[in-house]
């Protein structure tokens, strides 16, 4: 049904690990475009903050040649979930275009989807999330807020997508590559994040794909991720070094 | 063959029905005490429905704690109704009789608490109630089956239906019994409940082929309930410590562990509060021991083959969390008190038989074991969560909060307090069983050969 309606697609994302600086504009686009609560020092502390990106630091070396390195981590939408097959009542699902969804309403909180995923991205809502008075206006209506009881993950900002699709469909014609923009990837200035779709050929990610610093995090547990990082280019080592 | 006392039937009767017939004292305020514990408990667990989980003290990457290894835990001593019933039954074990009822109660109590924490500790309880139990697609999506967490309930509620069908059965003929000894409203409750049990022959052929047939039926449940309660963690690829192959048989004999254990508490216990020294006698709990003894050591050696195949694969991150949990404050604690508690301070004592036929040093052996059972399960859900993976910020040990301590005693406080409930009105220890196993004993004289009462029911 999904295929037939928003056309044969394959949604992913290519992390260029080299160009990232580590400046979280992506961490804050994606907290004001998805809703995402206010991650308080209350609940920092608690280890309750929701961050559906997250720039990781991570040693590389040993002492002196250490190199503190950069890489965003967000849900990587794995072809071979391990979080899908544990949800009772099916609220995470593989969709048709290579996207892992999360469908709140069917939620019912277990958080074994959780305990499942070995990249630690997804998110409960321990507490029904607020916003001060002076930040509700700046909610996102294309996204759902989250009661309290369920969990959530980086979407891929779905809500774009399907707002481009459909646009196309009305019109027409194909998506044309480069229009559909998560909210991290447009606010990325070094443009380290790159969305597009795979089952184009001439798209823009599929090019970047095919780089040889291409690699997959953690594919010890064989996931399949939609998300494809591009190794951190070591200048000094001449060499890409590769981090998994 | 064991000594027994010569004990008439009138006096087998008094004695056993003394629960029912002639309430002991203490009875009224325990009851009433555990009550009141109780629904503290209740009003604890409707604050956090009514709150949310932040109540708790879970976060991440620690999303599940206290809840999922208590519901782990009386899942275990549900094994004790299996175990003494079905399989001693099957096995013709003569010394499980008085123990058979309450080990079958304890089996139904421990199941409906167990089923109250997967739903608890759920963030949306009310959907999950209604969308696992009962089975419902009136949302045009069937549960996902391949997901442990709904062959839990399938495999859970199985197990209840045959012991509470098992239970009902074996109660039958003390209903009876019952109703002939009452006046008024509690006649005419054992009337209803007692199904005209009049106790003529086709009624004991068809209440023994019964309790047989449930018997072998429940043989599968032994294997299936605690395997499927270790998938919960084994299919998580990704948690160190929780993907473990040998899972299923290490559950099913931890829980055979925990459980009998618990019926050994819960016969002292009984013992001491009914007097019954006549009918629950020491060498009671000898044989239950000694079947301890083998159990134990056959779980001992689960233990370390867990450990061991952990080990052997020489994985980097499993052997930094068999390092953590061994080895790092607080968990070493932990588990030292684990292996000491879980086999090596009871089972060495079980060893000498001035121990095993001690009610007192028996009751408290046997309580050591479950406190290591439930750290045991502590240790594997808890841990195997806290560890530092490769890329999570939040890896520090989770604390429990008080409301899930709260809700924790709560459970125990209402095990006990549906089993004083049900002791209030039906017998603990069943009297045609401990009558039957009287009369396997006599002998009767048939011109010059003496032959045996009654022939066995399976011969």
């Amino acid at each position: 049904m999904t295929t037939e309606n928003f056309g044969n697609n394959n949604w992913g994302m290519v992390v260029d690990v080299d160009k990232c600086i580590g400046c979280n504009a992506c961490v804050l686009a994606c907290q004001a475009e998805n809703n995402i609560p206010l991650n308080t020092q209350d609940r920092v502390e608690r280890a309750r903050s929701i961050s559906w990106i997250r720039v990781e630091r991570y040693w590389e070396g040993d002492f002196p040649d250490a190199k503190a390195r950069f890489i965003p981590i967000m849900c990587q939408h794995c072809e071979n979930a391990p979080c899908e097959p544990v949800c009772p009542v099916y609220a995470t699902y593989h969709n048709a275009e290579g996207m892992n969804v999360q469908v709140y309403n069917r939620c019912v909180g277990t958080r074994y989807c959780a305990n499942g995923c070995p990249y630690i991205v997804r998110f409960f809502n321990f507490w029904e999330p607020v916003w001060p008075e002076s930040l509700r206006n700046h909610l996102n209506p294309d996204v759902t807020i989250r009661s309290r009881g369920i969990m959530e993950k980086c979407s891929f900002c779905v809500h774009r997508i399907r707002r481009e699709t459909r646009k196309a469909r009305s019109e027409g014609r194909e998506v044309i590559d480069g229009t559909i923009q998560t909210a991290c990837s447009s606010a990325c200035p070094t443009s380290a994040l790159n969305f597009g779709n795979f089952n184009d050929p001439n798209s823009k990610v599929s090019k970047m794909k095919k780089d040889k610093r291409h690699y997959t995090l953690l594919d010890q547990f064989a996931t399949d991720p939609n998300v494809i990082y591009l190794a951190k280019i070591d200048a000094d080592k001449k060499v890409a070094a590769k981090h998994d | 063959m064991q000594q027994r006392r010569e004990l008439d039937q009138s006096y087998t009767n008094r004695k056993l029905l003394n629960g029912q017939l002639d309430t002991p004292k203490w009875w009224a305020p325990t009851v009433t005490g555990l009550g009141i514990l109780v629904v503290i408990g209740l009003i604890v667990i409707a604050t956090m429905i009514n709150k949310g989980l932040g109540v708790t003290g879970l976060g991440r990457p620690v999303f599940w704690g206290l809840f999922i290894t208590t519901f782990v835990f009386w899942v275990g001593i549900s094994h004790a109704g299996i175990m003494i019933s079905a399989i001693l039954r099957l096995t013709q074990a003569e010394w499980r009789r008085p123990v058979t009822r309450a080990a079958e109660l304890l089996t139904v109590f421990s199941l409906l608490t167990a089923l109250v924490f997967p739903l608890i500790h759920a963030g949306r309880p009310w959907r999950i109630a209604y969308w696992i139990t009962p089975y419902d697609i009136s949302r045009g999506i069937y549960p996902n089956i391949r997901s442990p967490l709904i062959m839990d309930p399938v495999a859970i509620s199985t197990y209840l239906t045959g012991s509470t069908l098992f239970l009902y059965i074996a109660l039958l003929p003390d209903l009876g019994n019952l109703r002939d000894r009452t006046t008024g409203w509690q006649n005419a409750m054992y009337t209803v409940l007692s199904l005209g049990w009049r106790g003529n022959p086709r009624q004991w052929k068809m209440q023994t082929v019964g309790g047989i047939l449930l018997s072998a039926l429940m043989l599968p449940i032994f294997v299936s309930v605690h395997s499927i309660v270790s998938w919960d963690f084994a299919i998580a690829p990704a948690v160190e410590g929780w993907h473990s192959t040998i899972f299923a048989p290490y559950f099913v004999i931890g829980a055979v562990h925990s459980g009998v254990s618990a019926v050994v508490t819960m016969m002292a216990l009984m013992r001491w509060l009914w007097k019954w020294d006549d009918f629950i006698r020491p060498e009671h709990f000898d044989a239950l021991a000694r079947l301890l003894i083998v159990v134990a050591t056959g779980w001992l050696a689960f233990t370390f083959l867990e450990l061991i195949f952990a080990v052997y694969g020489q994985d980097a991150p499993e052997l930094a969390l068999r390092e953590m949990q061994m080895f790092q404050w607080p968990w070493n604690l932990l588990f030292i008190i684990f292996l000491l508690t879980g086999y090596f301070i009871p089972v060495p004592m079980w060893l000498f038989k001035r121990v095993r036929t001690n009610i007192a040093l028996m009751f408290w052996t046997s309580i050591l074991v479950n406190v290591g059972m439930w750290l045991e399960r502590f240790l594997i859900i808890v841990p195997g969560l806290a560890r530092r993976t490769p890329f999570v910020y939040t890896w520090e040990a989770y604390r429990p909060s008080a409301v899930e301590w709260t809700i924790f005693i709560w459970s125990f406080c209402w095990v006990t307090f549906l089993m004083l409930l049900f002791s209030r009105f039906f017998p603990l220890v069943p009297l045609f069983e401990q009558k039957e196993s009287q009369v396997f004993t006599e002998d009767v004289t048939i011109g010059r050969a003496k032959v045996p009462a009654i022939v066995r029911e399976a011969d």
